[in-house]
């Protein structure tokens, strides 16, 4: 695999019960925009809806947008994804996360939170390495 | 004086009008100039004058406030007679912390009830079927008559008006309805507003409260709408709702125009069932998002005004002045508050209330400082109170019925705005009406495609926003956030409570009362929200009375659009 011929897949979604998709649907956008094949889905998403979809669309990474507290429940999601073995994606969150809520986030495997405020180019730049990354990963481990 | 030297700048002074001579000078002393256009995408001049406000419309002179096109105010005392009710959105974990929440912004000022459930609650769910990680942080877990009822301890509901963000099926209100009755409230003196009942404004720009199909929303609203004409006659079951879309990307131009089409679109739903305008039209609420372009938001909301004051008569045949008053509610723009230096938010907050203010306002919000970082705080809330309470008090802002009427600017902006807002209402039209638009996904792309805009337009720095892409310092957000959470004890202990409580009410009647509104679902003459109301006084709880519903007229699927 060349860099040249990489195309970054991303999964764009909201987990839990908030349906404020502004930010999502504008961070889908720019990512397809920047050249990467976009998975999106509309809001409300079970954990397992994501871990199915990651697995089935082979995404390497997945971008979860919480406005009201569904950050809380990335903990979550990240035991889910390590239960099917998708070690390899790369989770990122974006979105209102506050300061003394992050380390747990951090903690349970999240890669990155982007605040308001975060330009588009610098996502979606991030998620672009974080995507190579990820195929790496899957280079070497054969997953 | 010597002709001889520079004749023609001499001549020039001469014949020169002042008007000319400030262009010229303008025009050397700027050099080349950025065009500079409002969110709406109207070309903002640096000067206006009496010929810009002639120039459009046939507005002028001025009407006087109370009357039609109401463009100054729908009252004729407006805020000198009475200031704005004072509505803060509360909604906090259990009903018990959400009655002290309540009670101490009532003694700091607040005028009103308004109730913000769980978003479990928003998205049709009781708490025990959902993550518990979720619950109550950022709303009030009430999923039956007995949360109302402890929520609104000590609250008169037969004296204070209470606003329950209550999209379709309206299952708050049919708990607060049965909670009067067991304390003896006789529910002609409620008054209030089902917040928020617009579903297609739901639909159109946050999934958050959208539990039904669009044709089963649609037709809730309109039972719920009856229904209320009927046996609550002073509460507001029409909130048509402009917020939501301008927070997802509407321009405010756009914001104004889909909300004034949907609630054509409700108005003609509730004539095509046989209601008479002049009895419904008198409840219909507004509620708006306030921003922080400040001219631009004073002028969209007096262009709306003219336009709904004409939209009653003329298209609706609304005979009673009553009908024809557009009254709103303000809450100042989340959106515009940045997470940088969240301090500054507090300045923002204070001018978007200003321009809801100046621009006639009934009822107003304002955010907290700390909504970028986290739910509001006690802290950040007390001080979106006090801001609101010095803007009334203290600066003396009340004392004059529209005091930016006749400005120049103002009048020519309201001119524009009132000529865009009409001519996004026609492609509204043109493609069948606001249900029709929002079913094909019409409304969502030109929302989205504004949302991107606005988004290019701050990453590329021609839109300043202060602490992000310009003067920022190096600063510690955490010392601004102060996370509420509820305490995981009292959230089980509500939550055994409720288990408890669901145990031990009648089977045969849960039953019943489920039966009853499956069949007047099925019944098109029937009206579901006094089956919804009847399902609350059998103890019903909402989950049950949402999942009924959904089986009945169909489950929501939110339409989305990248």
């Amino acid at each position: 695999m060349t860099a040249k011929d990489f195309r970054p897949r991303v999964l764009v979604t909201k987990i839990g019960l908030d349906g404020h998709d502004r930010g999502s649907r504008i961070v889908a956008a720019a990512c397809r925009d920047a050249g990467m094949e976009v998975v999106y889905t509309p809001p409300w998403q079970s954990i397992p809806a994501v871990v199915k979809l990651a697995l089935e669309e082979d995404v390497d990474v997945i971008g979860i947008s919480s406005l009201a507290t569904d950050h809380l429940i990335v903990p979550k999601l990240m035991a889910a994804l390590h239960e099917a073995g998708l070690n390899r994606v790369r989770v990122v969150v974006g979105g209102i996360v506050p300061d003394n809520e992050q380390a747990q986030l951090i903690e349970s495997g999240v890669r990155q939170i982007f605040h308001p405020g975060t330009t588009l180019d610098d996502i979606t730049t991030q998620i672009s390495t974080y995507a190579t990354e990820a195929r790496l990963a899957a280079a070497e481990t054969g997953v | 004086m010597n002709k001889s030297l520079s004749p023609s700048i001499e001549q020039d002074a001469v014949e020169l009008t002042p008007q000319l001579a400030w262009e010229q000078e303008y025009r050397e002393s700027m050099g080349e100039e950025r065009p500079v256009e409002n969110v709406s995408g109207i070309p903002i001049k640096p000067l206006y004058g009496p010929q810009d406000w002639q120039r459009y419309g046939d507005h002028n002179p001025l009407s006087y406030p109370g009357q039609a096109d109401y463009t100054r105010g729908i009252y004729a005392t407006m805020h000198r007679g009475r200031t704005w009710t004072q509505r803060q959105l509360i909604g906090l974990g259990t009903p018990a912390d959400y009655n002290a929440r309540l009670r101490s912004l009532m003694d700091d000022g607040a005028t009103a009830v308004s109730l913000i459930p769980c978003n479990s609650v928003f998205r049709g769910y009781d708490m025990d079927t959902v993550d518990a990680e979720l619950l109550g942080t950022c709303g009030v877990v009430a999923n039956n008559v007995d949360h109302m009822e402890r929520s609104l301890e000590g609250v008169d509901v037969g004296k204070i008006s209470c606003a329950m963000n209550d999209p379709s099926p309206f299952t708050l209100l049919a708990f607060l309805l049965i909670a009067a009755e067991r304390r003896g409230t006789d529910w002609r003196t409620i008054t209030g507003t089902s917040n928020q009942s617009d579903y297609i404004s739901h639909f159109v720009a946050n999934h958050m409260f959208y539990r039904l199909s669009l044709p089963g929303a649609r037709r809730v609203l309109l039972d719920h709408i009856a229904y209320c004409k009927q046996f609550v006659p002073r509460w507001n079951p029409m909130s048509v709702v402009g917020q939501h879309m301008q927070q997802a990307g509407a321009t405010p131009a756009e914001a104004m125009a889909f909300t004034l089409s949907t609630a054509i679109q409700n108005a003609e739903d509730c004539i095509a069932r046989g209601m008479q305008p002049d009895d419904f039209l008198p409840r219909f609420t507004f509620f708006f998002d306030i921003s922080l372009n400040f001219f631009e938001e004073i002028a969209k909301f007096r262009a709306g005004r003219r336009i709904w004051s004409r939209i009653t008569k003329d298209r609706l045949g609304a005979k009673d002045p009553r009908s024809r008053r557009f009254k709103f509610h303000g809450q100042t723009s989340g959106v515009d508050l940045t997470r940088q230096q969240p301090l500054n938010n507090i300045s923002r907050v204070t001018v978007q209330a200003m321009a809801g203010i100046f621009g006639g306002l009934q009822s107003l919000h304002t955010d907290a400082y700390d909504e970028a970082l986290a739910c509001p705080s006690e802290f950040g809330a007390r001080i979106a109170v006090a801001t609101q309470n010095i803007l009334r008090e203290e600066s003396h802002l009340t004392d004059v019925i529209d005091p930016l009427g006749g400005s120049f600017y103002v009048e020519a902006l309201t001119d524009q705005m009132e000529e865009k807002i009409l001519s996004i209402m026609k492609i509204v039209d043109d493609a069948g009406g606001m249900y029709k638009a929002v079913e094909s996904g019409l409304v969502q792309r030109m929302l989205g495609a504004s949302a991107q805009r606005f988004q290019n337009r701050v990453d590329s720095g021609e839109q300043i926003v202060v602490g992000v892409n310009a003067y920022k310092v190096d600063e510690d957000a955490s010392a601004h956030t102060i996370v509420e959470r509820p305490d995981p004890a009292a959230m089980q202990a509500h939550m055994d409570g409720f288990t408890a409580w669901k145990r031990e009410r009648s089977a045969v009647e849960v039953d019943k009362a489920l039966d009853h509104l499956t069949r007047t679902a099925e019944d098109p003459s029937g009206n579901l929200f006094g089956a919804i109301v009847d399902g609350a006084r059998a103890n019903l709880t909402h989950g049950e009375i949402c999942e009924r519903l959904r089986r009945d007229l169909g489950f929501g699927q939110p339409l989305t659009i990248v």
